[in-house]
């Protein structure tokens, strides 16, 4: 208990040793944009089908959703822990010295998991969200606008939340890149229009 | 009873944590010392440092321990400055 108390407290010197923040950041935004933007094409392409079976669009959804974690969680601890092994050889050649034993080490061997958690995290976490109106309307929850249009708004919102975050990084005007975002929602929901029977 | 009351630390440090988390580190196992630190060169990867510590009684054993947590290595004790208090 109490070593799991030191990790956390170690936290921000490990984030600042593993450089990682940025990292996590950019696996939150990329992954939950694609989580965000695949719910939205699933939930449009039920749309235009007229579909009514709610329970089937909540499988559809919920199976991408947890195929979009599972990916975002493996990947993602493949490729950091490859990548923190090279950074830890690096510093011990350079040092001349083993850092297993030292926060150096103890990054290497963290962050994999942060990084996968939040990679496969957020597109699960922000499916749930955009799906939530469907499962509300199973439960017989009265909603303001129709159930797939209420999901649809929550999909456009969320990736309109997600470019203001990015612009935030960025450092540009918040608006225009939450604008930016909502314009590449758009152009998917004309191609679903014009692509699909 | 024998006080050490000043050491100069020469340190070879990666540069991940920067200096400012690296002395707050040592500062954070000596309660009441002054830490100073001054780079000296720096490489690619690391950065050779030298660290000033003041304090009423200094523990160098965990100092020294702060210092290989966090990456770094004590190549030499440079400098120590110790007084003794008659019994």
């Amino acid at each position: 208990m109490s070593k799991l108390h030191d990790m956390i407290m170690q936290l921000p010197l490990l984030l600042e040793i593993s450089r990682s923040r940025s990292i996590l950041r950019r696996y939150f935004v990329v992954n939950g944009f694609d989580g965000a933007l695949t719910m939205l094409g699933i939930i449009m392409g039920f749309y235009i089908s007229d579909s009514e079976n709610l329970i089937v669009i909540i499988n559809a959804c919920f199976g991408a959703a947890i195929a979009l974690g599972m990916s975002g969680l493996t990947s993602a601890y493949i490729s950091e822990s490859a990548e923190q092994k090279k950074q830890l050889n690096e510093i011990e050649q350079a040092m001349v010295k083993d850092l297993e034993n030292t926060a150096h080490g103890q990054a290497a061997r963290l962050f994999p998991f942060v990084t996968a958690a939040i990679n496969g995290l957020s597109p699960i976490v922000i499916s749930l969200v955009i799906i939530s109106p469907i499962w509300a309307a199973t439960l017989s929850v009265e909603l303001p606008v129709g159930v797939l249009e209420m999901a649809l708004l929550l999909a456009f919102g969320i990736l309109f939340i997600l470019g203001v975050f990015s612009g935030q990084i960025s450092g540009t005007f918040w608006l225009w890149s939450g604008i930016r975002t909502l314009l590449i929602a758009i152009v998917t929901v004309g191609l679903i229009f014009l692509l699909t029977y | 009873m024998v006080y050490v009351r000043r050491l100069i630390l020469d340190v070879l440090k990666p540069h991940h944590p920067d200096c400012l988390e690296f002395t707050s580190a040592i500062a954070d196992k000596s309660p009441g010392a002054r830490v100073e630190l001054t780079v000296d060169e720096i490489d690619e990867k690391t950065e050779s440092v030298v660290i000033v510590i003041e304090g009423e009684n200094l523990d160098y054993d965990a100092i020294a321990e702060v210092i290989s947590s966090m990456g770094g290595s004590v190549h030499s004790v440079d400098k120590v400055e110790v007084t003794s208090k008659a019994n």
